[in-house]
């Protein structure tokens, strides 16, 4: 591997059903950032079946270029035909570095490809940056310039290592979605727009999709929340929550929890913030009778504010609160429901 | 019907983390378990054992403590435990651990092979797909549901808003999710037996088709420039009042933040 021929920031331009996931416009925006730093330009790596349209938008978010990889058997997303469509678009266009969303998808198909092309993978990063390896000179071996380091979260959140690839290429990271910044769109602007198609022959590894279940879910995504407020077990059982869907209508904020409270079949998954649920930076996030666990906190301590209610005062997430009140939820919710309602109806 | 299933013996992070005055892990002062994402990879082929006369071997990589888990799985009733162990495995990353598996694994027949999504030090998740591509088998991560149909498998497959019920034929390697299934406690019977069985071990010259440039630190392609402690940005206030002044506090720190 000659490392010398390998440019460009690339990033998995992931989609489902035709629709951009947040974290292609993420990373696309990241991946801007970083193609600065190596006076280079950011490409979006765009997999599916008819999804050329979508190209439009990633270039109003900053891509430079974008590849396009079209083909009916990418409909749906499967391992095999789309770790092949990233593999070969690796394999003939030489990036530096490419990045994958740190996702359900992205978790499955980084590993593969990375596995497939003999590359490092760095998993659920969460903060990217050019610089040198090693960080400081040691003595006796060669410090390299422009390299990726790549930091991430280990030991359920308890160290933060940061990884470098100085060897391989590309360098590979997953993202974490919600942690990096989209760029402002640019309406009108274009990226250019490259269709290759390296040709896909099912095979013993194509798994067949016998059905597709969608869960039905009219709650909005957490995610996208500019206030969260969150339950954990303390609030004693799904009926309960009742008392925090009321505070969220009054304040305009979303209903989240803490994995106690799914792994209890009290909420959905799709509500949990942590390490094994959702990243999330609102500006305001009540966490309510949450203990905040080390896993929870990795989820949401990038929050603006933080404004903790329980009843325990040796709670851990009175550790990382803003504002902690010690109390009873049950008394404490309800009367700031009530009080808020008052509140805004006199503006 | 042949299962292999990979287990990993991690520190219990629920337990706390403990670290040296140096700041790395203390990991001999740290309780340790069996990795919970594969511990449900292992009930769901004990299942498979119950239901079709499975034979469930289980590997682990790791140190030669790591035998304990073995034993663990053993005594919840896998048939047969590999600890792969050697001094030049040390200091892999998720590329030389899953080649070193691979390696072991192509001793093995299998159908089907099992891994958890992820271990609970490393949170990566690419270790299992990692092996399949080095083995060419089809991969199915975050399994929720499997079922067995002839020479099928039957998989429901986790997404953030959706599940894909996806076929695929074996051999196939499926990564397994806690919420699969509530896994079996060890029996007494099972915990003397454990005791008493033999583990196989196998050391770097068992591996099949690996090179040497491949495994442990040095056949790792990521290397670590910087590790350290979390900074938190630490606790803010703390008050404990009435529920009407608790109110009166909340929605006074609302107006100066300019929320409402």
């Amino acid at each position: 591997m000659n490392i010398q021929d390998y440019k460009g920031v690339f990033v998995f331009a992931q989609q489902v059903d035709n629709v951009l996931s947040g974290i292609a416009l993420e990373l696309v925006g990241k991946g801007k950032d970083l193609a600065k730093d190596l006076n280079t330009e950011v490409t979006a790596v765009l997999v599916g079946s008819d999804i050329k349209g979508l190209a439009d938008e990633l270039a109003e978010y900053g891509a430079d270029k974008v590849i396009v990889v079209d083909d009916p058997e990418l409909k749906e997303y499967r391992t095999e035909p789309y770790a092949h469509a990233l593999a070969s678009v690796i394999n003939e266009f030489k990036p530096e570095i490419f990045l994958v969303g740190a996702t359900a998808i992205g978790r499955d198909l980084g590993p593969r490809v990375s596995a497939r092309i003999h590359t490092g993978l760095t998993a659920d990063c969460t903060q990217l940056d050019i610089g040198d390896f090693p960080i400081n000179p040691v003595p006796g071996k060669e410090q390299l310039h422009n390299q990726l380091l790549m930091t991430r979260p280990a030991f359920g959140g308890n160290t933060i290592a940061t990884i470098a690839c100085p060897d391989f290429r590309p360098q590979m990271a997953t993202v974490r979605p919600g942690v990096m910044q989209k760029a402002p769109r640019e309406a009108g602007k274009k990226a250019n727009v490259v269709e290759f198609n390296p040709g896909f022959t099912p095979n013993d590894k194509y798994v067949e999709i016998l059905k597709v279940v969608k869960a039905v879910s009219d709650v909005a995504d957490i995610m996208d929340a500019k206030i969260l407020v969150s339950g954990g077990r303390g609030v004693g059982s799904p009926e309960n929550f009742k008392i925090l869907e009321e505070l969220a209508e009054v304040i305009g904020g979303t209903v989240s929890c803490s994995r106690a409270v799914v792994d209890a079949g009290w909420k959905p998954k799709d509500l949990q913030v942590g390490q094994t649920g959702k990243t999330v930076r609102p500006n305001v996030y009540f966490a309510i009778g949450i203990s905040g666990a080390i896993q929870h906190v990795a989820g949401m301590e990038e929050a603006d504010i933080i404004i903790a209610i329980n009843k325990d005062e040796t709670a851990p997430i009175f550790d990382v609160a803003d504002y902690g009140i010690v109390g009873d939820l049950n008394k404490i919710v309800p009367a700031l429901t009530e009080r808020l309602k008052a509140e805004l109806a006199a503006k | 019907m042949k299962v292999v299933v990979c287990v990993k013996q991690v520190p219990d992070t629920k337990g706390g983390v403990k670290f040296n005055p140096d700041g790395t892990l203390d990991r001999g002062a740290m309780l340790t378990i069996m990795n919970p994402d594969d511990k449900a990879g292992l009930e769901a082929a004990l299942r498979l054992k119950d239901q079709y006369g499975a034979e469930v071997t289980v590997v682990t990589m790791g140190l030669p403590k790591a035998e304990e888990v073995l034993r663990e799985a053993m005594a919840m009733g896998a048939d047969k435990g590999i600890l792969v162990t050697d001094r030049v495995l040390g200091g892999a990353d998720t590329w030389a651990t899953s080649q070193t598996i691979a390696g072991a694994i192509r001793n093995l027949e299998y159908d089907l092979i099992i891994t958890g999504r992820q271990a609970i030090d490393g949170d990566t998740a690419q270790v299992g797909p990692q092996i399949s591509e080095h083995l060419g088998i089809p991969v199915i991560s975050y399994a929720q549901k499997i079922e067995i149909e002839d020479d099928h498998v039957i998989v429901e497959r986790q997404y953030d808003d959706r599940y894909h019920v996806l076929k695929a034929k074996m051999p196939c390697l499926i990564t397994a999710l806690a919420e699969l299934n509530e896994p079996r406690y060890m029996t007494p019977g099972g915990i003397f037996d454990a005791y008493n069985a033999e583990i196989t071990v196998w050391g770097r010259d068992k591996l099949v088709d690996v090179e040497d440039s491949n495994l442990g630190l040095k056949g790792s392609p990521t290397q670590i420039a910087k590790a350290s402690d979390k900074v938190r940005k630490g606790a803010g206030e703390k008050v404990t009042l009435d529920p009407a002044a608790s109110v009166d506090y909340i929605v006074d720190k609302l107006k100066v933040k300019h929320v409402i």
